[in-house]
């Protein structure tokens, strides 16, 4: 068992979990992720690390409400424990097996959405730490579902774009990345994406036009995480690839994203029915009391 | 010869009954069974089973032990060389190893060999002897790689010698391919395999689960940091492959790797029970005729589907043991032989809805000694289904040697090791499916306790 430590609401259905396990915490680099498992009945969930601390032995995630096992998780309290936690999985983000003086001298850009800032928290971090000064895109539906800003503000140049105009840019990250490049006269070497598939394939296109390589961190379904069970296959330059083992993070302008966003919706009818049931039972705890 | 009685069958479960639920298809032999089939045994004055058994068993010892209703004594004789029976009693291919070379199978039925190894391991888990051995520690530490059948042999032997023996897991349960490849209805986990590695713990043998050795904690942290004076790498082959044929990636296409460990690992048969989803499939074609074949096949149907087998050789090629064959045709799975997948064909979601293929004739014998496919030419065409399962094989996970200097693999993956399990790198060892390739369970057990010999003498 892996006890929660810290547990913090961070938006609506958005909770951050700072869990107990030093193993991990030793282990881990800028993305990564970890898969958990809230109850032994539970589904192994895969999640990017957010951040860890060697010291306190915590490796940070945060969780957006999508489905039963996200909601069995997110209903832990601090001082509870989820059954298993293992990791970290995947490979680090490349840049950090660059050299550090070729590296100061890069201009980057990372492009998050939603619940996809948290990933970017630490790689923005790691390279902060390093006297180097990122640029941030946070996007959101609308300002209360923006997350981290304090945080990402404190590491790395941060601009924020909302779809309804509620904080800073009014409209999608594709459309303020365009502005900065087009408008401001701002230069980018490389640009890393982390959100939602379809985000990161229209920042992809984007990207693409604008002649600016691009590294997409992805979020396939899987099972072990280990490359065991090809859950996660992807087709990246026309060749399968593992997300877990060979990524998560790929060549965003080689990603067939659209086949990506179908493989992901594999178990929809499943999960919904599984929800209902779920939803319904909840309803029923609540009349007996 | 005159005393040659028939082979006693074993109660099963009915194939209608059974096709609908995971529960174990074969019962076993009670002791009226099992002492009836010991005593067909002649009791060979130089008995070829042990010779064909890859580890060894003294099996008219422990056959005869049965024989005098002395079970206690038939573990015994069995623990001498086997540590898991009530496993390799159920999933060894018996047919090609111990029973296989049974003087009786030349002219009648050999001796129900397997059956009588799992009476005894099923025996011995229900009134063996529960004691904590008093063994005492040398004080030197062993880490072990993976809790498959070769990891538990070596933690086992070695804890006997009196190391302090650590094995390390990277699923969050333990077993390896027993829990996550092999499906309950041809071997239960709680009852069985839980069980022995029960055997195995008691030892004083510690489990440390979630741990991906080359990501959480490697090869040379383990012995630089840790103070493990060595390792064993059991770390099996975990890889699935796929064809690479068009279509692959389309929804509803699986490896058997990932359908069975949603059913095993994740008790997805018990959607009730457990949040994992697997795909019930209505036409659901499997690829490949070996034993992970059959288990994927026969889940499939458990689930609901028509479920067939598609298969570029034929009957007598399939790799599978026998049995496994024999009750999936019982269970009414279909067999689509001599014919190879081309492509899977998607409809205009993206989903699965035919399998291309073409027939195939048999050729020339190839490096295998098995005679090779041939394409039979234009003979095109489409298996109408909406699931397909790749069962062709898998390979060693390459994790651990690329983050371990100096531990060199072959062309094919595999860790390249000395017969006793010594590798290229001073003081790790390995065995089992990550030096072999995919094998067997009772292989990897055998390799698993050579190697904790070779980490004796080279510890001692």
């Amino acid at each position: 068992m892996y006890k929660i430590e810290r547990k913090v609401k961070l938006a609506e259905n958005i909770y951050l979990m700072d869990i107990y396990a030093p193993r991990v915490a030793k282990s881990a680099h800028p993305g990564q992720f970890i898969i958990l498992r809230s109850t032994k009945e539970g589904e192994r969930i895969p999640l990017t690390i957010s951040d860890y601390d060697i010291e306190r032995g915590t490796v940070q995630i945060v969780v957006q409400t999508l489905g039963v096992s996200t909601l069995k998780l997110a209903a832990l309290e601090e001082g509870e424990a989820v059954e298993d936690f293992a990791g970290p999985l995947g490979r680090p983000s490349e840049f950090i097996y660059e050299n550090l003086d070729e590296l100061k001298g890069k201009r980057l850009l990372f492009v998050a959405g939603g619940v996809g800032t948290a990933p970017v928290y630490p790689q923005v971090k790691w390279l902060h730490e390093r006297g180097i000064e990122a640029d941030v895109i946070i996007g959101a539906k609308t300002k209360d579902l923006l997350i981290l800003t304090d945080e990402m503000r404190s590491v790395g140049n941060l601009y924020i774009a909302t779809d309804d105009g509620s904080e800073g840019y009014h409209g999608m990250v594709t459309g303020l990345l365009k502005k900065l490049v087009q408008e401001d006269g701002k230069q980018y070497d490389t640009v890393i994406t982390i959100g939602p598939m379809i985000m990161m394939k229209f920042v992809a296109l984007a990207t693409k036009e604008l002649g600016i390589p691009t590294i997409a961190s992805l979020n396939s379904l899987m099972v072990d995480g280990t490359g065991m069970c090809g859950a996660c296959r992807v087709s990246v330059g026309g060749q399968t690839k593992f997300t877990c083992v060979d990524g998560p993070e790929f060549d965003a302008h080689q990603v067939d994203f659209d086949e990506a966003m179908r493989r992901s919706g594999q178990y929809r009818d499943e999960e919904q029915r599984r929800m209902e049931k779920y939803k319904d039972h909840r309803c029923r705890i609540g009349l007996d009391k | 010869m005159a005393n040659i009685i028939s082979r006693t069958p074993v109660r099963e479960q009915e194939p209608a009954k059974r096709a609908a639920n995971f529960e174990e298809v074969c019962y076993g032999f009670n002791v009226e069974e099992a002492q009836r089939e010991a005593s067909r045994c002649l009791h060979c004055r130089n008995p070829r089973c042990v010779g064909a058994c890859p580890v060894g068993i003294q099996i008219p010892n422990f056959i005869a032990a049965i024989g005098e209703g002395d079970y206690a004594m038939a573990a015994q004789i069995i623990a001498e060389d086997s540590l898991l029976p009530s496993i390799c009693g159920r999933v060894c291919p018996q047919e090609s190893q111990c029973e296989g070379s049974c003087i009786l199978g030349v002219k009648h039925e050999p001796v129900a060999i397997g059956k009588l190894e799992r009476f005894v391991g099923d025996w011995q888990l229900e009134n063996g002897s529960k004691e904590v051995p008093e063994i005492e520690k040398n004080g030197k530490k062993v880490a072990v790689v993976g809790s498959g059948p070769a990891g538990l042999a070596c933690a086992a032997d070695l804890a006997k010698l009196g190391y302090e023996v650590t094995v390390f897991e990277a699923l969050h349960r333990l077993g390896g391919v027993l829990s996550y490849g092999i499906p309950e209805f041809r071997l239960p986990k709680e009852r069985i395999v839980e069980r022995e590695i029960e055997k195995v713990a008691r030892l004083g043998v510690k489990f440390e689960k979630n741990i991906i050795v080359g990501r959480t904690v490697t090869i040379d942290s383990l012995m630089d940091e840790e103070g493990f004076d060595a390792v064993f790498v059991g770390s099996g082959a975990g890889l699935p492959k796929f064809m690479g044929i068009e279509g692959e990636n389309l929804n509803g296409v699986f490896s058997a790797n990932e359908f069975l460990t949603r059913i095993n690992l994740m008790g997805a048969f018990a959607p009730e029970e457990n949040d994992t989803p697997v795909r019930r499939g209505q036409k659901v074609a499997v690829v490949g005729g070996g034993n992970v074949a059959m288990d994927a096949v026969r889940s499939a149907k458990r689930l609901g589907a028509d479920a067939y087998i598609v298969y570029r050789r034929s009957e007598a090629e399939l790799p599978a043991r026998v049995e496994e064959v024999h009750h999936a045709k019982e269970e009414g799975i279909q067999f689509a032989m001599l014919t190879n997948p081309v492509a899977v064909v998607g409809d205009e979601k993206g989903w699965v809805k035919a399998l291309r293929c073409v027939r195939m004739e048999l050729g020339e014998p190839d490096a295998s000694g098995r005679r090779s496919p041939v394409e039979v030419p234009g003979s095109e065409f489409e298996i109408e289904c909406d699931t397909v399962i790749m069962a062709l094989g898998t390979s060693p996970n390459p994790l651990i040697a690329s983050t371990t200097e100096g531990l060199e693999r072959n062309r094919r993956g595999c860790l390249v090791a000395t017969e006793e399990g010594a590798t290229t790198r001073k003081g790790v060892f390995a065995g089992g499916d990550a030096v072999t390739g995919a094998a067997t369970v009772i292989l990897a057990m055998g390799a698993g306790r050579k190697a904790a010999k070779a980490i004796h003498d080279y510890l001692k």
